[in-house]
């Protein structure tokens, strides 16, 4: 409210001052608009180029690359091919596989980070001491080299690391961890998750304190349990957080599962066995390990199409309209 | 009763151990001598820097986190510059062509980064910018996401606030810098720290573009290490993941308020 008694009181002044100068200003006013014109053209220039050269363009000439058969080592003809190279990628079960794991990093690793997202933002919120000392501890991990993690955990859970070694301690048999076609891939995710949690509580946190202390004390009077309460009062208002965080965090993962791909599993490839091999990482192999680029693009653009997809149906899913 | 009030705390400080171990584990194996990597000890036992002035000695680490610095602060100066004004321009001037220019600029916001390295690589090696600085640099110079944000917060600004300026006789650039700007100030701060941090991070175009050894940024220098010149020497690989870590908790823990309230901030338009 205060922001909008201060312009109030310069729209007096400036029309005071108005009265008096309006001969003067109709002499500048064809200066003005001149003025304005030249500097909203020089300044939006550079931008312009470079959004048309740098995003809008190379984005159609990946459509235009993804037609053809093009490899950087036979670089005189890049015949036109139509849509060979979706129909090979298709055929392609490792494409195929790198597809299905991706999906899998973002609905465990999105809903993951969702879930202790909430439930420590909760935590924070029903405590008095210390709120600030816990948030900047879950949050460490999140301002850290990707890079710099995934080695520290190879490290922690590597065959004869602390963590194997706490279990065999314990009377548990050693686990392969990251050797394991079986459990890689849950190993990698569950590291993305532990980075990110801190994101996700700031988020909630500030979703949380905008809930109005009032809807929780009208529970009260209607003898809600604390579990209802959270149901019908917390869920519903975090809502529009939820459907934020959702769709931040499916595109951060598939950037960021690149990173922890290429750092965390043993070959440094997607190993073993392909097991924790994402979209990503395969697009990087045909294109700069094969050198194919128009299967690589044509790879891109069925990434794009399904994050295009997948945002679509994250907004329509999850945001609903609650009545009060 | 009391129990409930202190089973939160609980939960948090186990958390909490879960947060910060993998660090702890890391500069504790990174003061270790090779020969005591596997001992389980938490506080080394015969704690000794050799492993930091060995890396430091006969590895280009302080040549990577200066990359990696220069990278990301040209970067952040100049998304910080081009996308408050862009922000700024498209929210508060009615030109021709304003709505074309936003919604081309809106629609790269769709684009995953993914789907660009190919023409940038192949436009890189045909203007000779692979192994550049300017390499790296160029396809963060501006952000979709950075102008989205800006405008939100430049439409707030009261037009007579402008007026009054500009009957003034202030000239539009110093409205934009001395008016403006100071206007949506914690937004800008935001979207720098968001911009150093993801630049800092980078790692899947750096390492196409950049082939000789001294000009890696630290997360590509820090791969290639691990995997390459260090492998399975743990003691060294955690001494270069404790060296790229450290500094930014530093700082971080001295920034944290503004850092936690410019993600609120953001997170909240």
């Amino acid at each position: 409210m205060e922001q909008f008694k201060s312009p109030q009181n310069q729209n007096n002044k400036t029309n005071l001052a108005k009265k008096k100068k309006t001969s003067l200003l109709h002499k500048f006013r064809g200066n003005l608009k001149y003025q304005k014109y030249l500097f909203v053209y020089t300044c939006l220039l550079l931008p312009i180029i470079f959004y048309l050269g740098i995003r809008i363009l190379p984005t159609l000439f990946t459509f235009n690359v993804g037609f053809r058969d093009w490899n950087l080592l036979s670089t005189d003809i890049q015949p036109f091919v139509g849509i060979e190279n979706y129909v090979t990628l298709f055929q392609d079960e490792i494409f195929i596989k790198s597809i299905f794991n991706t999906l899998i990093y973002i609905i465990l690793g999105v809903s993951g980070q969702l879930l202790f997202g909430i439930i420590v933002a909760l935590l924070l919120h029903k405590i008095n001491r210390f709120v600030g000392f816990f948030r900047v501890i879950y949050f460490i991990p999140y301002v850290t080299s990707i890079v710099a993690i995934s080695w520290v955990f190879q490290w922690i859970l590597m065959g004869n690391g602390i963590i194997n070694d706490v279990l065999v301690n314990l009377g548990f048999p050693a686990q392969p961890f990251l050797n394991s076609p079986d459990q890689a891939i849950y190993v990698i995710i569950a590291a993305m998750i532990w980075q990110s949690i801190g994101f996700q509580m700031v988020l909630f946190l500030a979703g949380l304190e905008n809930i109005p202390e009032m809807l929780y004390e009208a529970a009260d009077i209607d003898g809600a349990t604390g579990w209802q309460k959270f149901w019908h009062v917390t869920v519903p208002l975090l809502n529009p957080t939820i459907v934020f965080s959702a769709v931040i965090g499916t595109i951060t993962f598939i950037q960021v599962s690149f990173t922890q791909v290429i750092n965390m599993s043993m070959d440094g490839s997607g190993g073993p066995l392909n097991s924790t091999l994402s979209v990503v990482v395969y697009i990087y192999q045909l294109a700069f390990k094969q050198f194919d680029m128009g299967l690589a693009s044509a790879a891109t653009v069925i990434l794009f199409l399904f994050i295009l997809a997948l945002t679509i149906f994250q907004m329509k899913v999850l945001t609903k309209k609650f009545d009060y | 009763m009391r129990f409930r009030r202190l089973l939160p705390y609980l939960l948090l400080i186990i958390g909490s151990v879960i947060m910060l171990f993998p660090f702890i584990w890391m500069v504790s194996t990174s003061l270790k001598a090779p020969l005591d990597i596997f001992n389980l000890s938490i506080i080394p036992e015969n704690p000794t820097l050799a492993n930091y002035i060995k890396i430091l000695e006969e590895s280009m680490f302080i040549k990577w986190f200066m990359n990696s610095i220069i990278v990301a602060l040209i970067t952040t100066i100049s998304v910080l510059f081009f996308d408050t004004l862009v922000g700024y321009i498209i929210a508060k001037f009615s030109f021709v062509g304003r709505t074309v220019i936003f919604i081309l600029i809106l629609s790269t916001l769709m684009v995953p980064t993914e789907m660009l390295i190919i023409p940038w690589y192949m436009m890189s090696s045909e203007f000779g910018w692979t192994d550049t600085y300017w390499g790296v640099l160029f396809p963060g110079l501006m952000t979709g996401f950075g102008v989205f944000l800006m405008r939100q917060f430049m439409e707030q600004i009261p037009d007579d606030l402008l007026n009054a300026a500009r009957v003034d006789g202030m000239n539009e650039y110093a409205i934009f810098f001395k008016i403006a700007v100071p206007q949506v100030w914690p937004a800008i701060s935001a979207l720098g720290i968001f911009t150093f941090l993801s630049n800092w991070n980078a790692f899947l175009w750096p390492l196409i573009v950049i082939e000789s050894p001294s000009l890696r940024t630290l997360p590509v220098g820090l791969s290639f290490f691990s995997s390459g010149e260090a492998e399975s020497q743990w003691h060294l690989i955690m001494t270069g993941a404790t060296i790229s870590v450290i500094p930014l908790i530093l700082v971080f823990i001295l920034l944290q308020r503004h850092i936690i309230k410019g993600i609120t901030l953001t997170g909240m338009k």
